[in-house]
Protein backbone atom coordinates (compact mmCIF):
# COMPACT_ATOMS: atom_id res chain seq x y z
CA UNK A 1 0.00 0.00 0.00
CA UNK A 2 1.50 3.37 -0.89
CA UNK A 3 2.11 6.17 1.58
CA UNK A 4 -0.93 8.25 0.59
CA UNK A 5 -3.38 5.40 0.93
CA UNK A 6 -1.80 4.37 4.20
CA UNK A 7 -2.19 7.88 5.62
CA UNK A 8 -5.77 8.04 4.34
CA UNK A 9 -6.55 4.72 6.01
CA UNK A 10 -4.94 5.94 9.24
CA UNK A 11 -7.25 8.96 9.18
CA UNK A 12 -10.30 6.74 8.78
CA UNK A 13 -9.08 4.42 11.53
CA UNK A 14 -8.26 7.25 13.99
CA UNK A 15 -11.60 9.02 13.65
CA UNK A 16 -13.79 5.91 13.75
CA UNK A 17 -14.24 5.69 17.54
CA UNK A 18 -15.44 9.32 17.54
CA UNK A 19 -18.23 8.34 15.14
CA UNK A 20 -20.09 6.42 17.85
CA UNK A 21 -21.79 9.54 19.31
CA UNK A 22 -22.04 11.22 15.88
CA UNK A 23 -24.30 8.50 14.55
CA UNK A 24 -27.17 8.95 17.03
CA UNK A 25 -26.75 12.73 16.78
CA UNK A 26 -27.32 12.47 13.02
CA UNK A 27 -30.39 10.33 13.55
CA UNK A 28 -31.77 12.82 16.07
CA UNK A 29 -31.10 15.66 13.62
CA UNK A 30 -32.97 13.81 10.84
CA UNK A 31 -35.94 13.06 13.11
CA UNK A 32 -36.14 16.71 14.25
CA UNK A 33 -35.97 17.95 10.66
CA UNK A 34 -38.95 15.78 9.81
CA UNK A 35 -40.86 16.76 12.97
CA UNK A 36 -40.43 20.44 12.15
CA UNK A 37 -41.86 19.72 8.72
CA UNK A 38 -39.08 20.94 6.42
CA UNK A 39 -39.30 17.66 4.50
CA UNK A 40 -36.75 14.99 3.59
CA UNK A 41 -34.94 16.90 0.82
CA UNK A 42 -34.20 19.99 2.89
CA UNK A 43 -33.30 17.91 5.94
CA UNK A 44 -30.70 16.03 3.90
CA UNK A 45 -29.79 19.19 1.96
CA UNK A 46 -28.72 20.89 5.18
CA UNK A 47 -26.48 17.95 6.06
CA UNK A 48 -24.78 18.11 2.65
CA UNK A 49 -24.58 21.89 2.19
CA UNK A 50 -23.80 22.96 5.77
CA UNK A 51 -22.33 19.73 7.16
CA UNK A 52 -22.22 20.85 10.79
CA UNK A 53 -24.52 19.31 13.39
CA UNK A 54 -24.74 22.23 15.81
CA UNK A 55 -25.30 24.79 13.03
CA UNK A 56 -28.00 22.66 11.43
CA UNK A 57 -29.91 22.24 14.69
CA UNK A 58 -29.66 25.96 15.48
CA UNK A 59 -30.92 26.75 12.01
CA UNK A 60 -33.94 24.47 12.52
CA UNK A 61 -34.66 25.73 16.02
CA UNK A 62 -34.49 29.41 15.07
CA UNK A 63 -36.43 28.85 11.87
CA UNK A 64 -39.26 27.08 13.70
CA UNK A 65 -39.26 29.92 16.26
CA UNK A 66 -39.80 32.43 13.47
CA UNK A 67 -36.37 34.10 13.49
CA UNK A 68 -35.28 36.25 10.55
CA UNK A 69 -32.68 35.12 8.04
CA UNK A 70 -30.14 37.64 9.33
CA UNK A 71 -30.43 36.32 12.89
CA UNK A 72 -30.20 32.73 11.67
CA UNK A 73 -27.11 33.53 9.60
CA UNK A 74 -25.30 35.31 12.40
CA UNK A 75 -26.19 32.57 14.90
CA UNK A 76 -24.82 29.94 12.53
CA UNK A 77 -21.71 32.09 12.09
CA UNK A 78 -21.31 32.40 15.86
CA UNK A 79 -21.57 28.63 16.41
CA UNK A 80 -19.00 28.07 13.71
CA UNK A 81 -16.53 30.68 14.94
CA UNK A 82 -14.67 27.85 16.70
CA UNK A 83 -13.57 26.65 13.26
CA UNK A 84 -11.45 29.79 12.93
CA UNK A 85 -9.35 28.33 15.70
CA UNK A 86 -9.11 24.95 13.99
CA UNK A 87 -8.09 26.58 10.71
CA UNK A 88 -5.44 28.70 12.40
CA UNK A 89 -4.02 25.69 14.22
CA UNK A 90 -3.90 23.55 11.07
CA UNK A 91 -2.69 26.31 8.72
CA UNK A 92 1.03 25.64 9.24
CA UNK A 93 0.55 22.04 8.10
CA UNK A 94 -1.62 22.87 5.10
CA UNK A 95 -0.10 26.14 3.84
CA UNK A 96 1.85 24.54 0.97
CA UNK A 97 -1.16 22.72 -0.48
CA UNK A 98 -2.93 23.73 -3.68
CA UNK A 99 -6.13 25.78 -3.41
CA UNK A 100 -8.30 22.82 -4.48
CA UNK A 101 -6.95 20.78 -1.57
CA UNK A 102 -7.56 23.63 0.86
CA UNK A 103 -11.17 23.91 -0.34
CA UNK A 104 -11.85 20.18 -0.07
CA UNK A 105 -10.20 19.86 3.35
CA UNK A 106 -12.04 22.94 4.67
CA UNK A 107 -15.37 21.44 3.71
CA UNK A 108 -14.74 18.36 5.86
CA UNK A 109 -12.89 20.05 8.74
CA UNK A 110 -15.41 19.22 11.47
CA UNK A 111 -14.66 18.92 15.21
CA UNK A 112 -13.88 15.20 15.21
CA UNK A 113 -11.67 15.30 12.09
CA UNK A 114 -9.79 18.31 13.44
CA UNK A 115 -9.18 16.57 16.76
CA UNK A 116 -7.58 13.44 15.32
CA UNK A 117 -5.74 15.03 12.38
CA UNK A 118 -4.25 17.81 14.49
CA UNK A 119 -2.68 15.16 16.70
CA UNK A 120 -1.47 13.21 13.67
CA UNK A 121 0.03 16.33 12.03
CA UNK A 122 1.96 17.20 15.16
CA UNK A 123 3.43 13.70 15.40
CA UNK A 124 4.14 13.24 11.68
CA UNK A 125 5.57 16.55 10.51
CA UNK A 126 7.87 14.85 7.99
CA UNK A 127 5.12 12.98 6.12
CA UNK A 128 4.53 15.23 3.12
CA UNK A 129 1.24 13.48 2.37
CA UNK A 130 -0.08 14.04 5.87
CA UNK A 131 -3.11 15.94 4.54
CA UNK A 132 -4.50 12.59 3.40
CA UNK A 133 -5.10 11.90 7.07
CA UNK A 134 -7.55 14.81 7.30
CA UNK A 135 -9.12 13.75 4.01
CA UNK A 136 -9.77 10.25 5.39
CA UNK A 137 -10.97 11.45 8.78
CA UNK A 138 -13.13 14.21 7.27
CA UNK A 139 -14.87 12.06 4.70
CA UNK A 140 -15.51 9.36 7.27
CA UNK A 141 -17.39 11.97 9.33
CA UNK A 142 -19.17 13.14 6.19
CA UNK A 143 -20.30 9.64 5.22
CA UNK A 144 -21.49 8.77 8.73
CA UNK A 145 -23.32 12.11 8.99
CA UNK A 146 -25.19 11.62 5.70
CA UNK A 147 -26.13 7.99 6.46
CA UNK A 148 -27.37 8.85 9.95
CA UNK A 149 -29.32 11.85 8.61
CA UNK A 150 -31.09 9.59 6.10
CA UNK A 151 -31.86 7.05 8.83
CA UNK A 152 -33.26 9.87 10.95
CA UNK A 153 -35.44 11.07 8.06
CA UNK A 154 -36.85 7.57 7.65
CA UNK A 155 -37.41 7.21 11.39
CA UNK A 156 -38.80 10.73 11.71
CA UNK A 157 -41.62 9.93 9.34
CA UNK A 158 -42.82 7.09 11.61
CA UNK A 159 -41.89 8.20 15.16
CA UNK A 160 -44.94 9.58 17.03
CA UNK A 161 -44.71 13.18 18.23
CA UNK A 162 -45.83 12.17 21.74
CA UNK A 163 -42.33 10.88 22.45
CA UNK A 164 -41.21 14.49 22.78
CA UNK A 165 -38.03 13.96 20.79
CA UNK A 166 -37.54 17.72 20.59
CA UNK A 167 -36.10 17.37 24.07
CA UNK A 168 -33.23 15.35 22.59
CA UNK A 169 -31.86 18.60 21.09
CA UNK A 170 -31.22 19.91 24.59
CA UNK A 171 -29.91 16.53 25.72
CA UNK A 172 -27.55 16.15 22.76
CA UNK A 173 -25.95 19.55 23.27
CA UNK A 174 -25.79 18.94 26.99
CA UNK A 175 -23.98 15.67 26.30
CA UNK A 176 -21.48 17.48 24.06
CA UNK A 177 -20.50 19.61 27.05
CA UNK A 178 -19.83 16.81 29.56
CA UNK A 179 -16.08 17.39 29.42
CA UNK A 180 -16.74 20.93 30.71
CA UNK A 181 -18.74 19.83 33.76
CA UNK A 182 -15.62 19.42 35.89
CA UNK A 183 -14.16 22.83 35.11
CA UNK A 184 -15.41 25.60 37.35
CA UNK A 185 -14.84 28.42 34.83
CA UNK A 186 -16.68 26.57 32.11
CA UNK A 187 -19.64 26.06 34.45
CA UNK A 188 -19.82 29.82 35.03
CA UNK A 189 -19.64 30.46 31.28
CA UNK A 190 -22.35 27.85 30.63
CA UNK A 191 -24.68 29.26 33.29
CA UNK A 192 -24.23 32.80 31.94
CA UNK A 193 -25.16 31.69 28.44
CA UNK A 194 -28.12 29.59 29.56
CA UNK A 195 -29.60 32.17 31.90
CA UNK A 196 -29.22 35.06 29.44
CA UNK A 197 -30.82 32.95 26.69
CA UNK A 198 -33.74 31.89 28.89
CA UNK A 199 -34.47 35.42 30.10
CA UNK A 200 -33.79 36.88 26.64
CA UNK A 201 -35.86 34.36 24.71
CA UNK A 202 -38.92 36.62 24.84
CA UNK A 203 -37.33 39.94 25.70
CA UNK A 204 -34.49 40.19 23.18
CA UNK A 205 -35.90 41.24 19.79
CA UNK A 206 -35.54 39.30 16.52
CA UNK A 207 -34.85 35.99 18.32
CA UNK A 208 -31.27 37.16 18.70
CA UNK A 209 -31.09 35.48 22.11
CA UNK A 210 -28.47 32.94 21.03
CA UNK A 211 -26.06 35.62 19.84
CA UNK A 212 -26.63 37.86 22.86
CA UNK A 213 -26.24 34.92 25.24
CA UNK A 214 -23.11 33.68 23.47
CA UNK A 215 -21.50 37.12 23.47
CA UNK A 216 -22.31 37.67 27.16
CA UNK A 217 -20.83 34.28 28.00
CA UNK A 218 -17.73 34.95 25.90
CA UNK A 219 -17.20 38.27 27.71
CA UNK A 220 -17.36 36.36 30.98
CA UNK A 221 -14.94 33.78 29.55
CA UNK A 222 -12.57 36.56 28.49
CA UNK A 223 -12.69 38.16 31.95
CA UNK A 224 -12.05 34.80 33.60
CA UNK A 225 -9.12 34.11 31.26
CA UNK A 226 -7.56 37.54 31.77
CA UNK A 227 -7.89 37.61 35.55
CA UNK A 228 -6.45 34.12 35.68
CA UNK A 229 -3.32 35.02 33.71
CA UNK A 230 -2.71 38.08 35.89
CA UNK A 231 -2.44 35.87 38.93
CA UNK A 232 0.45 33.90 37.42
CA UNK B 1 -37.57 27.81 4.49
CA UNK B 2 -35.82 28.86 1.31
CA UNK B 3 -32.95 26.94 -0.20
CA UNK B 4 -31.12 30.26 -0.48
CA UNK B 5 -30.96 30.53 3.33
CA UNK B 6 -29.49 27.03 3.52
CA UNK B 7 -26.88 27.92 0.90
CA UNK B 8 -25.94 31.13 2.73
CA UNK B 9 -25.58 29.21 5.99
CA UNK B 10 -23.45 26.68 4.12
CA UNK B 11 -21.23 29.43 2.74
CA UNK B 12 -20.77 31.02 6.19
CA UNK B 13 -19.93 27.65 7.70
CA UNK B 14 -17.47 26.92 4.92
CA UNK B 15 -15.82 30.34 5.24
CA UNK B 16 -15.21 29.88 8.97
CA UNK B 17 -13.40 26.64 8.13
CA UNK B 18 -11.61 27.88 5.01
CA UNK B 19 -10.58 31.46 5.86
CA UNK B 20 -7.77 30.70 8.29
CA UNK B 21 -6.37 27.83 6.22
CA UNK B 22 -6.45 30.10 3.17
CA UNK B 23 -5.06 33.24 4.80
CA UNK B 24 -2.47 32.01 7.26
CA UNK B 25 0.89 30.37 6.72
CA UNK B 26 1.27 29.66 10.37
CA UNK B 27 -0.73 29.84 13.55
CA UNK B 28 -1.04 33.49 14.65
CA UNK B 29 -3.42 33.21 17.59
CA UNK B 30 -1.79 33.65 20.97
CA UNK B 31 -2.56 31.35 23.86
CA UNK B 32 -5.04 33.74 25.43
CA UNK B 33 -7.10 34.05 22.24
CA UNK B 34 -7.07 30.27 21.91
CA UNK B 35 -8.14 29.86 25.49
CA UNK B 36 -11.07 32.22 24.90
CA UNK B 37 -12.07 30.55 21.61
CA UNK B 38 -12.01 27.20 23.39
CA UNK B 39 -14.94 28.51 25.44
CA UNK B 40 -17.14 28.91 22.35
CA UNK B 41 -19.07 25.63 22.80
CA UNK B 42 -19.61 26.36 26.51
CA UNK B 43 -20.76 29.87 25.58
CA UNK B 44 -23.20 28.86 22.86
CA UNK B 45 -24.61 25.41 23.54
CA UNK B 46 -26.39 26.40 26.80
CA UNK B 47 -28.25 29.07 24.81
CA UNK B 48 -29.67 26.18 22.79
CA UNK B 49 -30.12 23.87 25.79
CA UNK B 50 -31.81 26.11 28.37
CA UNK B 51 -34.84 27.80 26.72
CA UNK B 52 -36.62 24.60 25.56
CA UNK B 53 -36.15 23.09 29.05
CA UNK B 54 -37.18 26.04 31.22
CA UNK B 55 -39.79 27.70 29.01
CA UNK B 56 -43.21 26.37 28.04
CA UNK B 57 -44.74 26.55 24.56
CA UNK B 58 -45.61 30.23 24.84
CA UNK B 59 -42.27 31.19 26.36
CA UNK B 60 -43.20 31.54 30.05
CA UNK B 61 -40.90 30.25 32.75
CA UNK B 62 -42.07 26.77 33.74
CA UNK B 63 -40.47 25.60 36.99
CA UNK B 64 -43.32 23.63 38.62
CA UNK B 65 -42.94 19.88 38.23
CA UNK B 66 -41.31 20.35 34.89
CA UNK B 67 -40.18 16.85 33.75
CA UNK B 68 -37.54 18.33 31.43
CA UNK B 69 -35.72 19.94 34.35
CA UNK B 70 -35.64 16.68 36.31
CA UNK B 71 -34.54 14.70 33.26
CA UNK B 72 -31.81 17.26 32.44
CA UNK B 73 -30.49 17.01 36.02
CA UNK B 74 -30.35 13.22 35.72
CA UNK B 75 -28.54 13.58 32.37
CA UNK B 76 -26.00 15.97 33.93
CA UNK B 77 -25.33 13.54 36.78
CA UNK B 78 -25.01 10.65 34.31
CA UNK B 79 -22.64 12.72 32.15
CA UNK B 80 -20.54 13.84 35.10
CA UNK B 81 -19.89 10.30 36.25
CA UNK B 82 -19.86 8.32 32.99
CA UNK B 83 -18.13 10.96 30.79
CA UNK B 84 -20.00 9.18 28.01
CA UNK B 85 -22.04 11.14 25.45
CA UNK B 86 -24.49 8.37 24.56
CA UNK B 87 -25.06 7.38 28.19
CA UNK B 88 -25.87 11.03 28.95
CA UNK B 89 -28.43 11.34 26.16
CA UNK B 90 -30.12 8.05 27.03
CA UNK B 91 -30.17 8.71 30.78
CA UNK B 92 -31.97 11.99 30.06
CA UNK B 93 -34.36 10.61 27.47
CA UNK B 94 -35.35 7.50 29.40
CA UNK B 95 -35.92 9.41 32.63
CA UNK B 96 -37.96 11.96 30.66
CA UNK B 97 -40.16 9.21 29.18
CA UNK B 98 -40.46 7.59 32.59
CA UNK B 99 -41.64 10.91 34.04
CA UNK B 100 -44.11 11.92 31.33
CA UNK B 101 -45.60 8.49 30.67
CA UNK B 102 -45.63 6.92 34.15
CA UNK B 103 -45.15 9.37 37.02
CA UNK B 104 -46.90 12.51 35.78
CA UNK B 105 -49.42 10.74 33.60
Amino acid sequence: MNKKLKTLAKGIFDVSPLMIPVFPFGIIYGVIGMELGIGPYMTLGLSIIIFGGASQIILLQLFSGGASSLVILSSVGAVNSRHLLYGAVLSEHLSTLKLTWKIILSYVMVDQAFAVSNTYFKNNRKNKDKHYHLLGAGFTCWTIWQISTILGIVLGSVVPKELGLGFTISLTFLALLISDFRKFKNIIVMLTSGIVATIGYNTIPFKAYIIVAALSALIVATLLTLTDSKKK
Amino acid sequence: MHWSLIVYCGVITFLTRFSMIFLLKEDIFNDKTKKILSFVPAAIFPAIIFPPIFLDNIGNLDLDNNPKIYAAIIAIIAGYFSKNIIATIFAGLISYWFLIFIILN
